[in-house]
């Protein structure tokens, strides 16, 4: 090609260019029958013999409506929540990842549990936090999950670790030396550089008293000296600055672990490891059981233009939500339920949930405290100063002074 | 008469028809072109651009008024800290990865002209990085180098080399995701470069041997300079390739540790889809920085072609 080629190409671009800037933008809104009604969720893994999925079409059924579902990744969703809002052609329902209610609810996506009539006072207030801003709720928490321990209980017998002893930093520390001097490894966890690493982080920064609002408190200093120092002392692996949840589990799953901070849903794995576990809350600094961050989606009702909509939406909603139903969609997704009610239940068919009912009364969710949107404009640096401090390129006094200036802006 | 008629009527209609058709024909041909081009490259650089220059916050966005701000987006990426060394990280990862990806691919291209048995079968086995889905070998590469169990670090400690934190460390973070790059690349160097040495013709190395030049010189100064056409668009096509590389990186270290392995291209994707806040306008704006870069780049090699 030469350059008068190149030459035309560009004219030809140009005036391309400036004659779609008049007619760009505007989507068409998808004209779906009345009766069909669209439900987007990030549970991808069930497919239309789940019970999940059976659970949809019969709400649906009973609402006299066709239920659509489409399942997407989690953190494909919100970006996909959001074009869709832009084009005018949101769900009828959206089940999305509770930190996600806030910045959905800023964009003006999501309608109010007022507008939609839905009831939510049986509902933890602590879950349902997560979802209100500015004094409205956006949704309403299908379930929720946690983080706490699991420890490896041969590896602990072999150290002679009790676990039951372990109620603060400083006894979870000292298990943690007995086990490296016994030969093995001691706690694993996900430091990644994603929000994924932040919400493991969480129960370590809230349990030594940090705010969110300041990170670079000496509480949180602390909570970053005690993962630092694991590291440095070898009782926690590198890996970690690089281990997803996931990773992290399969460190654990293999063996040698004594401890893996990890949550709800590895329960079902945990079976499958072969080796006997037990589960113990994260520990506070001063003792007693630190706040986790919650996990898991609400139940939202995008805005539509056809707001006649609305009314079998409260139905298909109702329907999830119900003690009932709410109960299948927990165990199915190994979940802890949002109502106590339904939590009560849940431990009388397995007491092994106990701790984790326990774990989700103390949790708090991670945009609470009307934090709302300005939650991920603190967790992103947040995640940069424990990854500094954990790679070793900043102490964490200043990874967290310099993290604090960055959320600050 | 009525046939000769019908045919009369029929030809002066189709002369008609043609002379009017002209144009409009020419256009009806144009237009899927014309059509695949505005819809799949113009209105999404202009899209792009438009994202570039506006303030976008996520009601913005899906209201869709928001305020035009000028540069404000690209002022805002280069006061930001993590602006340059993202830009050196990009200029250090692109230009070494091209830098061996080319050489290793033109040893071995050079390697295969001469043939010898099996050598069909090692250059089929050389192409698998190629054909290997990225993020299997991203994933690949990234189980071998962990710190604590990969292979790569129990064949070291079997030598007495100390554990080396090869994602998780800031000192080898860009230097491990540069290697997985490079072997990806080796493929497509070493087809391209080799495909261009069957054009050589075998008389010139002939004659080059008659005047009694060695192995060495019989490269530098005949296989080289007759590969040059060649080098030059494998280099051009190896640079836009490796400037946009995204997909290894973020599998292998997210751009972590704090940057350490942080481009434009994965930097850009953190900001606009990374973060649960997404920020559209800096996101769109470094990706636009990245289509200048590349563009810059294919100016050059056309301006170095009309010079030669």
């Amino acid at each position: 090609m030469n350059l008068r080629g190149l030459g035309a190409v560009l004219a030809v671009t140009v005036c391309l260019l400036s004659a779609c800037s008049s007619g760009g933008g505007g989507g068409d809104a998808t004209s779906s029958k009345a009766t069909d009604y669209a439900i987007w969720d990030p549970y991808p893994q069930f497919d239309d013999s789940s019970d999940w999925v059976k659970l949809l079409t019969k709400c649906g059924t009973d609402a006299g409506v066709t239920v659509k579902r489409t399942g997407y990744d989690t953190t494909d969703l919100t970006n996909k929540a959001l074009l869709a809002a832009q084009q005018g052609n949101s769900p009828d329902v959206l089940i999305v990842d509770n930190p996600v209610v806030s910045t959905l609810a800023e964009a003006g996506v999501l309608t109010t549990t007022e507008e939609m009539k839905v009831d939510t006072a049986a509902v933890s207030p602590n879950l349902l936090a997560a979802g209100q801003q500015g004094g409205k709720t956006y949704g309403i928490p299908i379930g929720a999950n946690t983080l706490a321990l699991y420890y490896n209980k041969k590896v602990l017998d072999a150290a002679k670790v009790d676990p039951s002893t372990i109620k603060d930093w400083a006894s979870l520390t000292a298990a943690l030396e007995k086990v490296k001097a016994a030969g093995k490894k001691g706690i694993t966890f996900s430091a990644i550089g994603t929000e994924e690493g932040s919400f493991q982080f969480l129960p370590w920064f809230w349990g030594s008293g940090a705010n969110l609002t300041q990170l670079d408190s000496p509480q949180g200093v602390a909570a970053l000296t005690l993962w630092t120092d694991w590291l440095k002392k070898g009782y926690a692996p590198n890996s970690v600055l690089n281990n997803t949840q996931t990773t992290s589990w399969q460190e654990f799953a293999a063996g040698d672990f004594a401890f893996s901070e990890n949550g709800t849903w590895q329960l079902a794995n945990a079976k499958k490891t072969g080796f006997e576990y037990g589960i113990i809350p994260i520990p506070s600094q001063a003792g007693g059981t630190a706040p986790a961050p919650t996990g898991g989606e609400f139940v939202t009702a995008p805005v539509q233009s056809d707001t006649g909509k609305y009314a079998t939406t409260q139905k298909l909603i109702s329907c999830l939500t119900s003690a009932d139903n709410a109960l299948t969609t927990d165990t199915t997704l190994s979940y802890v339920a949002a109502t106590d009610a339904v939590q009560q239940k849940q431990v009388a068919a397995n007491p092994e949930l106990t701790v984790w009912v326990a774990a989700v009364k103390a949790a708090k969710g991670r945009t609470s405290d009307d934090l709302g949107t300005k939650y991920p404009k603190i967790s992103e640096p947040m995640w940069g100063a424990f990854q500094a401090a954990l790679s070793g390129s900043k102490p964490p006094q200043q990874a967290l002074t310099d993290a604090q200036g960055a959320a600050g802006k | 008469m009525t046939t000769h008629a019908e045919t009369l009527v029929r030809t002066r209609g189709t002369t008609r028809v043609r002379r009017a058709r002209g144009p409009w024909a020419a256009w009806a041909f144009l237009a899927p072109v014309i059509i695949y081009l505005v819809a799949f490259y113009a209105y999404p650089l202009y899209r792009n651009l438009d994202l570039s220059l506006r303030h976008y916050t996520v009601r913005s966005f899906v209201q869709g008024d928001a305020p035009f701000s000028g540069l404000d987006n690209y002022r805002a990426v280069f006061d930001d800290a993590t602006f340059l060394p993202a830009l050196l990280h990009t200029m250090v990862f692109t230009l070494v990865s091209i830098a061996f990806q080319f050489a290793i691919g033109l040893a071995l291209a050079v390697f295969f002209t001469a043939h010898f048995k099996l050598s069909a079968t090692l250059r089929a086995l050389f192409l698998v990085p190629w054909l290997l889905p990225l993020i299997v070998s991203a994933s690949t590469w990234s189980w071998m180098l962990n710190s604590d169990s990969g292979i790569v670090n129990y064949a070291l400690s079997i030598v007495g080399v100390e554990q080396i934190n090869w994602l998780t460390s800031p000192d080898w973070a860009l230097t491990s995701v540069i290697i997985a790059n490079i072997w990806i690349g080796i493929p497509f160097n070493l087809v391209i470069l080799y495909s261009g040495l069957q054009t050589v013709p075998g008389e010139i190395y002939e004659a080059a041997a008659l005047d009694g030049a060695t192995g060495w010189q019989r490269f530098w100064r005949v296989t080289f300079p007759l590969l040059r056409p060649v080098s030059a668009i494998t280099l051009l096509l190896g640079l836009v390739y490796t400037l946009k590389v995204f997909d290894l990186i973020w599998i292998m270290t997210k751009g972590g540790p704090t940057d350490a392995s942080t481009t434009l291209a994965t930097w850009s994707y953190r900001l606009s889809f990374g973060n649960l806040l997404p920020e559209f306008g800096p996101g769109a704006a470094v990706g636009n920085l990245l289509i200048l870069m590349a563009l810059f780049f294919g100016l050059f090699y056309i301006w170095r072609q009309r010079h030669d």
